[in-house]
């Protein structure tokens, strides 16, 4: 029987959690800044458990258009993880990556298709590089897979995930600052067992 | 002054006329219109997961599609609508990601698994169901209209669809 109740989570799971997402998301920040060759400033991250029924609002408008990264997770740690951004961070980004004009809205091409996987291949590489150095534990991702679309109806993936555990998602905000705020959300669903070997693994 | 009422993600709702009902953002979940044509009144259900007896955390009946559509149909009753009357629409159950066949395959067919347990619950209470729109891989946005029984359909740069 697993010790983690995500809906009865203690304060100091919650606090360990927290830091997990600060230095992942510390590391994924720094990975982006490199590969585009800008400055990218991170600003703390927001972690909270959320309802599902406010899980989209509490990010954005259920409705509003997102790319979402989704990839699997096996080893010591099995799961998945998902990073959003907003439709407009992602064509900053894209921009950026294939030299256009910052302003440029154009529908993604396949080529910014595969930037975006890229780009999503890095920051959760990064990610899950500071995950594993700091529990010690071996994680290994599966291909990121892509998709555009509504904010809801692409976070239902992680939703059901968690859905098998309990009534909230653990979400993790980051807000990637330049001279235009780019917005990331990281989603880092591990299964039930994998919380416990997670929170072994840092001695609690 | 019809109101639309809004319900969320693993969560049910009745409605009565005049008003309508939506969920925005179907993606892997399957959202299921109830309706009684005679008193009109109407009802949304919108489900994560195919089955409650699967999952230990199981207190929410609105999340699973056993328990969610049996929940609508009761709540239904009790504003007066006829169990024997009730008629389904239903829409989503998505595959949002092109996943390959590595990794959780239970994530991978969570949509088409709710959808058949949706079909399921409705087969066994007896609901017919009129129309669906499910599948594929992108999200749905729905609203139902209780005064003539249309379920509209909007999805990312897709034509609004109204079955």
């Amino acid at each position: 029987m697993a010790k983690v109740n995500l809906d009865e989570i203690d304060n100091t799971y919650y606090d360990v959690l927290r830091e997990i997402g600060n230095i992942g998301a510390g590391n994924a920040t720094t990975a982006l800044a490199q590969l585009l060759n800008m400055k990218l400033d991170m600003r703390v991250p927001k972690v909270a458990l959320v309802e599902f029924n406010k899980l989209a609002e509490s990010i954005c408008g259920e409705e509003d258009i997102v790319v979402g990264i989704y990839l699997f997770l096996e080893g010591d740690i099995n799961g998945s993880m998902m990073f959003m951004m907003e439709e407009t961070s992602a064509h900053v980004l894209v921009n950026h990556l294939m030299g256009r004009e910052a302003e440029n809205q154009d529908p993604f091409n396949e080529m910014d298709y595969s930037a975006l996987q890229e780009i999503g291949n890095i920051i959760t590489g990064a990610y899950l590089s500071s995950l594993s150095g700091l529990t010690n534990l071996y994680i290994n991702a599966s291909i990121p897979y892509l998709t555009v679309d509504m904010a809801a109806a692409i976070l239902s993936v992680p939703a059901i995930e968690f859905g098998k555990l309990g009534d909230k998602a653990l979400l993790i905000q980051t807000e990637f600052g330049d001279d235009i705020a780019i917005n990331g959300y990281f989603i880092l669903i591990p299964d039930m067992q994998s919380y416990d070997v997670i929170l072994t693994s840092l001695g609690l | 002054m019809p109101e639309m009422i809004k319900v969320g993600m693993a969560d049910l709702k009745v409605c009565p006329p005049p008003n309508a009902i939506t969920t925005l953002g179907l993606g892997s979940c399957v959202g299921i219109a109830l309706y009684d044509p005679i008193t009109k009144i109407a009802g949304l259900a919108h489900i994560m997961l195919p089955d409650s007896t699967q999952i230990r955390n199981n207190t929410n009946n609105a999340k699973f599609a056993d328990t969610g559509i049996k929940e609508l149909v009761d709540q239904m009753a009790r504003i007066g609508a006829s169990r024997f009357r009730l008629v389904a629409k239903i829409a989503g159950g998505a595959q949002m990601f092109a996943f390959q066949s590595s990794g959780n395959s239970d994530t991978l067919r969570v949509g088409e698994r709710n959808v058949q347990a949706t079909k399921k619950a409705l087969n066994d209470l007896g609901i017919r169901i009129l129309a669906e729109d499910t599948g594929l891989n992108y999200g749905r946005t729905v609203e139902f209209y209780s005064e003539t029984g249309e379920f509209i359909i909007k999805s990312v740069g897709k034509p609004i669809k109204k079955i």
